[in-house]
């Protein structure tokens, strides 16, 4: 049930990994790191998510933070401020009068800014695809970087979304984005 | 019950002396009918009456007909928690005469009347700010009017260039397609439905 954690492959190798590491550090006092692994490294450790909920995905949102799933493991913190975020979840209907608040929002976080589209509604309108009110996918607004299929996403789901969305930023590892 | 609201509906068709031109019990609820210059005379009615006191004035919300000449109903929901009893008026008009607002009647009636003009286009005389209150910051038509395309006219987009979100024509990558070819909704109703045949027979 639940989250279960895997048992770590080759743990013998970690734990070897890990000596060197230590040895490393009380002889010379320093451990040489790729400047961009360590920013990629600090930045996938510490995402900080605003949560922007428009609809039911909002509750899937907050289930993901609450202590069955717990984002927070992950290092990542819901923000409601747009200017301390770095990773904006759109959760829900985007509809045409929230369209230029929501891109007034992204426009004001600070760079480097993610963007996690959850959701039917959110990824290409959805059920509300054939609407007058409802925007056609909130890509058509902001871009995005990892969609969450589902209606809504389960809090896994999204959980999963987020794990791609810290792989996709380990692996890019630009400092400008 | 029903007699109860037969008998209301009496009282209130007498009491206001050519207000409702029509009243019936249907499904346990009790309806009225009336025309645009009674229907504030008749709600302070229905307010202040001991027999009624509808105090609370739950929804105002519109109906389209467009085979009609005067295609909109408007209805108004009340409720008398004194009596814990319901009643529904009906008020018919077109998209140019207007309805007189009962925002003086009830506070409440405000929202609800301008949800009903943005809607459905109906006029609502002297309300204090007859704005819209749903739709998108210059919205053009009344979308839940029957003659109104479900996908309405424009759809919108950030535009990378003048920086803003531009409102553009309607393109569809694949138009709408209705699936539900045996909703009994839509008509099919005489039909036997799938399963049916397994149903045990109403004598």
């Amino acid at each position: 049930m639940g989250v279960m954690t895997p048992a770590k492959p080759n743990s013998a190798a970690e734990a070897a990994l890990s000596r060197a590491l230590n040895d490393e550090l009380a002889d010379k006092g320093f451990v040489v790191a790729q400047l961009d692994k360590l920013i990629t490294w600090a930045r996938t450790g510490s995402m900080w998510g605003l949560t922007f909920g428009l609809a039911c995905c909002g509750v899937e949102m907050i289930h993901c933070w609450m202590s069955r799933y717990d984002l927070d493991r992950f290092g990542f913190a819901p923000m409601p401020s747009p200017r301390a975020a770095d990773v904006m979840i759109v959760a829900g209907t985007l509809t045409n009068k929230m369209a230029p608040a929501l891109r007034k929002v992204y426009d004001q976080m600070a760079e480097p800014r993610y963007v996690i589209s959850m959701g039917s509604c959110a990824n290409g309108g959805g059920y509300y695809h054939y609407s007058y009110s409802v925007v056609r996918g909130c890509d058509r607004i902001i871009p995005v970087d990892v969609y969450v299929p589902g209606c809504p996403p389960t809090a896994e789901a999204l959980l999963y979304g987020v794990l791609q969305l810290q792989k996709k930023v380990r692996r890019t590892g630009t400092l400008v984005r | 019950m029903a007699e109860t609201l037969q008998e209301l509906g009496e009282h209130v068709a007498e009491a206001t002396a050519g207000a409702v031109t029509a009243h019936e019990v249907r499904l346990e609820e009790l309806m009225l009918e009336t025309t645009p210059d009674k229907v504030v005379a008749l709600l302070t009615f229905l307010r202040d009456d001991p027999k009624c006191l509808f105090k609370q004035l739950i929804d105002i919300c519109g109906v389209d007909w467009p085979e009609r000449e005067k295609r909109f109903d408007v209805v108004y929901n009340l409720l008398s928690l004194k009596l814990n009893r319901r009643i529904r008026i009906k008020v018919a008009t077109d998209e140019t005469t207007p309805v007189p607002s009962v925002a003086s009647v009830y506070s409440s009636a405000g929202w609800f009347e301008r949800e009903t003009y943005d809607l459905y286009g109906v006029w609502f005389g002297d309300h204090p700010d007859l704005r819209r209150i749903l739709t998108d910051y210059g919205f053009e038509g009344h979308p839940l009017r029957k003659d109104f395309p479900l996908t309405g006219f424009v759809e919108l987009r950030w535009d990378d260039v003048q920086k803003r979100v531009i409102y553009e024509p309607v393109k569809l990558a694949q138009e709408f397609r209705r699936f539900d070819f045996l909703s009994p909704w839509e008509g099919g109703i005489e039909r036997e439905l799938p399963g049916d045949e397994k149903a045990t027979k109403a004598s």
